[in-house]
């Protein structure tokens, strides 16, 4: 049984702020920054955002093009390090508002920015195992990052979400490596509102090591290399992570060019490998082969492959692409954005 | 800070998730909220659950600028009369910017947050409107 993707979509908030309106505010230089980061501008939740509606905006597309019903959906799994209830699944509100369940497996999961593919992971499983017809995974935030901090740059909001079955799928996911370690470049104590992070650590014991042997561990497992596939999918916490981590396994520009989705929307977080995915998606012909790499900082990384099938071909207009929530945006300076992600304590 | 009734709110959810209303097979009449009879065909209607695509067109709408309890975050805001495809009216926020309002316009519903009792409260969620396509 070939399981895989039978529907996506995505969703961004169309508030956009740029790397030079927040260096102005806190006096650094814009060119370091946009040319460090490769990000332009990033994506602002509205006020009545946050990760369970980004989330059900983004779900509605992919039932669009799976052209299943919501009573099939036997699992929803959330990935997320925002949901709205420290204590109340973002999955109860997201399901009952589509039409699913009340028969039906439902989850938050978190682990950083890697539990979106996670939670695709789990749904191929039960899938796989005939406990579900179709499970509903998704990744999405609506990061925080503490004002003056680097972070601020970069965190971002938005989601896609993938209903994965094993009948009419448009994308087969053909192999899964997940490769974890306790390691502490990033993260946010209970209760307390901003992450912190270990600054460079992020990097070379880090990002780069679990995204490379996450990746080195699916191509020997799979016996496919670089050059098998038309796209390769990294997280995206900035623009040049994803580019030097391609390029180190031998992947061209060609190959890595949507990673620089980030560039304008930035880092949304769970929400960040899905929504390039979605993109590759709503473009890629049948028979192209796609990698996706995850990274979790804490940390960990999922690195699986698809292969577009025929089917592709009539679901990409069904719904709304991501480009189009890419291109509908409207830019507010920083005395908005405080606003809009209460920083203004009253 | 405004503050609601949990049961309230859960018995509502469906109809505010989802827009579920009813429609009276006899004459076609379609309601928002949900109406249990039919005011035009009284006994000899038949009144069924109806789920509205939430697709429909602006007929009129405001600013509110002076936000009542609860929504004064959220201002200013846009408020408008809806008529859905199916014929039923209903009020409703309408996001995005200002200046894409107009009377005629065709608006789609998107799922947001409402409001929120307090920062310990629940999460109030329900249906909005956005003017559909780039208009």
């Amino acid at each position: 049984m070939s399981v895989g993707i039978v529907g996506y979509g995505a969703y961004v908030p169309r508030f956009r702020i740029t790397s030079r309106e927040i260096a102005r505010v806190w006096g650094q230089d814009p060119k370091t920054m946009q040319e460090g980061l490769l990000i332009e501008e990033k994506s602002v939740p509205d006020i009545d955002e946050d990760t369970i509606t980004i989330s059900i905006e983004a779900s509605k597309n992919a039932f669009l093009r799976a052209g299943i019903r919501p009573k099939e959906i036997g699992a929803v799994y959330i990935g997320s390090e925002s949901h709205p209830y420290a204590v109340k699944p973002s999955g109860t509100v997201v399901a009952e508002a589509l039409g699913i369940g009340p028969e039906v497996s439902v989850v938050d999961t978190e682990f950083a920015c890697r539990a979106g593919t996670t939670s695709m992971f789990i749904c191929c499983g039960l899938v796989k195992a005939g406990y579900i017809n179709y499970g509903l995974a998704i990744g999405a935030d609506t990061s925080q990052g503490m004002p003056g901090d680097a972070l601020e740059y970069s965190a971002a909001a938005g989601g896609a979400a993938f209903i994965i079955g094993g009948k009419n799928v448009i994308a087969t996911i053909d192999g899964w490596f997940s490769f974890v370690t306790d390691t502490a470049d990033f993260w946010r104590r209970d209760g307390q509102e901003y992450p912190r992070h270990a600054a460079r650590f992020t990097g070379e014991p880090s990002y780069f090591r679990h995204v490379m042997e996450a990746c080195k561990g699916l191509m020997g497992k799979t016996g496919l290399k670089p050059s098998d596939f038309s796209y390769a999918v990294f997280h995206t916490p900035n623009g040049k992570f994803p580019l030097k981590a391609g390029k180190s396994l031998g992947f061209t520009g060609e190959q890595l060019k949507d990673n620089l989705l980030v560039s304008k929307i930035g880092n949304t977080y769970s929400g960040a490998s899905p929504l390039v995915l979605s993109c590759v998606l709503d473009k890629a012909k049948p028979g192209e082969k796609i990698m996706v790499t995850s990274y979790g900082s804490g940390a960990g990384s999922d690195s699986f492959c698809l292969t577009v099938t025929e089917d592709i071909k009539s679901k990409q207009d069904k719904a709304r692409k991501t480009m189009d929530y890419v291109a509908d945006r409207e830019e507010i300076d920083y005395a908005r954005y405080v606003r809009l992600r209460g920083k203004i304590k009253q | 800070m405004h503050t609601s009734s949990v049961p309230l709110y859960w018995r509502l959810q469906k109809s505010k998730y989802g827009l579920f209303g009813t429609k009276c097979l006899s004459c076609n009449t379609h309601f928002y909220p949900p109406k249990p009879l039919c005011s035009e065909c009284r006994r000899k209607g038949r009144v069924v659950e109806h789920q509205f695509s939430g697709k429909g067109k602006i007929l009129t709408f405001t600013i509110i600028r002076t936000a009542p309890e609860g929504f004064e975050k959220q201002a200013p805001y846009a408020i408008g009369i809806i008529e859905l495809d199916e014929g039923a009216k209903i009020a409703g926020q309408i996001v995005g910017p200002f200046e894409r309002l107009a009377t005629g316009k065709r608006v789609r519903p998107v799922f947001r947050k409402i409001y929120e009792d307090s920062d310990d409260g629940i999460i109030h969620y329900g249906m909005k409107f956005v003017i559909d396509g780039k208009s």
